[in-house]
């Protein structure tokens, strides 16, 4: 049984191949990192598992059966899967509890609702910002804010696209340990990320892609020590 | 707080959208409508000036229908036009062929087509509630096949406001046709009765005009109802990132039609409440520059308030009501004029009138988020 399992995707824009053939499994309670130079497909990745990228070829399943290659973002959503876009995107008109109940979902009975919410809020630290309006807060507290959003639908598959990007040293710190507290058995999160000790600190294994490929897969360590990763990290 | 959260601690801006009740303007201008309303009855002012009020009304109902859409869910629609006129037109027609059914005098559409008796899809039109239900069904409708075709296919923005325009221009050019029966480029007027009273009596002049202000307060009442709610958030939620939305299981599909087809019923019912006031319809209300200017009033007026649609419908309409008489070679350079104010100075429309700064927009340097 794997979280999710993705067979030969490609994603080709005109006469460029994002994705070229790539295979990937996650399993269940997996933090699996994804880490590459530029170009190298990572967002396309995620662009095609939530829907906005139609892949050319190749499937993407969900816990072994549920085929998610052909379906809209919204019935993606619904299906448990959840991401976090590497530019904060939050709603800035609306508070950051608006924002929260949005986060929840259409299938959220609305007797659970204001649970889910206060446990949003508690697990990001932003109980006291709860009636800002999301638009004036911090670029930190918007990373925070958007995982809470990820985490009220309880998602099963959590996706996150650089989720430290442009934060401080204290804000990663804490944001890995926000993230580490999110691990559950029946959840499985992958990350893509630029920052290498970050990295190490949250994920159970990486993928290093290149050109749309696997170049590498394992832990932190063995990628750091492979030529081939190396190569193209420090090579260009 | 940790000490890392301490940096952003600036002053919450103003709400784009109040709580309910807090909304002061709002709340001023239904207060102010209702008051006209009274006062209409009680002090019986001029037909002249009451035919105004009503009519200054009829496009407010319009622009709180565009703003509806525009400043709470980001479309902005340069054709609503259409739809005013759709009820404009369908409301024209119960006029007639109320008369004739009364009078028997045949309308003097009839006698240019040398027609004996009024084409099949004039039917039933002699009911004033038939007439009603076709002219708001056929503009949702309308707006259904309009919206679902853009929608679904992700038309967005500019391109949207675009193929809008088009769709208002394309119904102009059909309208000014002769043989549509709808009476072509001289439209339709002469309207004598309106439920089977003169419509030029002085208590059926003040009758629609009340009938009008009621009618825009129930519409601002039940559009502030309606952003204010849940639906109201996934609204300016899709304004602000609708590719969000969408990842967070929303969709945003059926909710912006749902909203599209409720403002065009709305522009339908200012076309309505317009026509039996102003005494003729005709093509010139589908041409492309009036819908326009139905955006430039709620961006005059300041967008996603509401009362800001209301602000800017009245202000420009009075003063294109006195212009257009005074010097009317001049209205087309002062709406412009305005135009370039509200973009460069006012960017939320008059309302920023109320919190003015000392330096407009453009003079200012970038502020706090670096």
């Amino acid at each position: 049984m794997s979280a999710l399992v993705i067979e030969n995707l490609s994603v080709v824009f005109g006469r460029f191949r994002a994705l070229d053939g790539l295979s990937l499994a996650i399993d269940p309670g997996e933090v699996r990192a994804v880490i590459g130079p530029n170009g190298a497909g990572k967002t396309t990745l995620l662009d095609a598992i939530t829907g906005i990228a139609r892949p050319t070829s190749g499937r993407i399943l969900l816990g072994d059966d549920l085929d998610l290659t052909r379906r809209s973002e919204a019935q993606i959503a619904r299906a448990g899967v959840r991401r976090k876009f590497q530019k904060p995107s939050v709603f800035p008109a609306l508070t950051v509890r608006e924002n929260l109940e949005i986060g929840c979902g259409l299938d959220c009975p609305a007797s659970e609702r204001s649970d889910r919410v206060a446990a949003s809020l508690a697990e990001t630290g932003l109980e006291a910002r709860a009636d800002t309006l999301a638009g004036s807060l911090a670029h930190g507290e918007k990373q925070w804010l958007e995982i809470g959003m990820v985490l009220a639908s309880r998602p099963r598959l959590v996706l996150l696209d650089e989720p430290v990007a442009g934060l401080s040293d204290a804000e990663t710190v804490r944001t890995a340990d926000l993230i580490r507290s999110l691990r559950r058995p029946d959840r499985a999160i992958l990350v893509i990320e630029h920052d290498m000790a970050f990295v190490e600190a949250i994920a159970d294994r990486v993928t290093v892609l290149h050109e749309g490929r696997t170049l590498f897969e394992g832990g932190m360590a063995g990628a750091r020590a492979d030529s081939r990763v190396i190569e193209v990290f420090l090579g260009r | 707080m940790s000490g890392a959260m301490e940096t952003s601690s600036m002053a919450a801006p103003r709400r784009l959208v109040p709580d309910l009740g807090g909304d002061p303007l709002l709340a001023a201008v239904i207060g102010l409508v209702l008051t006209g309303a009274l006062a209409l009855v009680l002090l019986q002012p001029a037909p002249y000036l009451v035919n105004m009020v009503g009519q200054l009304a009829a496009f407010a109902i319009l622009a709180v229908s565009l703003d509806l859409v525009w400043g709470y869910l980001g479309i902005l629609s340069l054709g609503h036009g259409l739809f005013f006129a759709i009820g404009g037109y369908v409301c024209a027609m119960h006029l007639l062929s109320h008369a004739y059914a009364v009078t028997g005098v045949a309308p003097d559409l009839m006698q240019f087509m040398g027609w004996k008796s009024l084409p099949l899809y004039w039917f039933g039109l002699a009911s004033a509630p038939y007439a009603l239900v076709v002219a708001l069904v056929l503009s949702a409708a309308i707006a259904f096949v309009f919206g679902y075709a853009s929608f679904r296919s992700r038309v967005n923005g500019v391109y949207f406001s675009i193929i809008s325009q088009a769709l208002v221009y394309v119904a102009m050019l059909l309208m000014f046709r002769n043989d549509t029966g709808l009476g072509g480029n001289n439209g339709m007027t002469g309207f004598p009765l309106l439920f089977g009273h003169p419509i030029g009596a002085p208590g059926m002049v003040t009758g629609l005009a009340v009938a009008t202000l009621l009618a825009l307060a129930l519409v601002l009442a039940g559009a502030r109802a309606l952003v204010v709610g849940r639906i109201g958030r996934s609204m300016l939620a899709c304004r602000d990132d609708e590719a969000r939305l969408r990842t967070l299981g929303y969709s945003t599909t059926r909710l912006k039609l749902g909203i599209w087809c409720l403002s065009a019923t709305i522009a339908a019912l200012a076309g309505i409440l317009y026509v039996p006031q102003v005494g003729i319809i005709n093509p010139r209300v589908l041409s492309p520059d009036l819908s326009i200017e139905i955006a430039v009033w709620v961006a005059i007026g300041g967008m996603g308030r509401l009362g800001g649609a209301v602000i800017g419908a009245v202000a420009v309409n009075a003063l294109k009501f006195w212009l257009s008489a005074a010097m009317p070679e001049a209205w087309p350079f002062i709406l412009s004029g305005l135009v370039l104010v509200v973009v460069l100075g006012l960017p939320n429309g008059l309302l920023d009138l109320a919190t003015l700064r000392p330096k407009p927009t453009w003079l200012r340097r970038g502020g706090g988020l670096g």
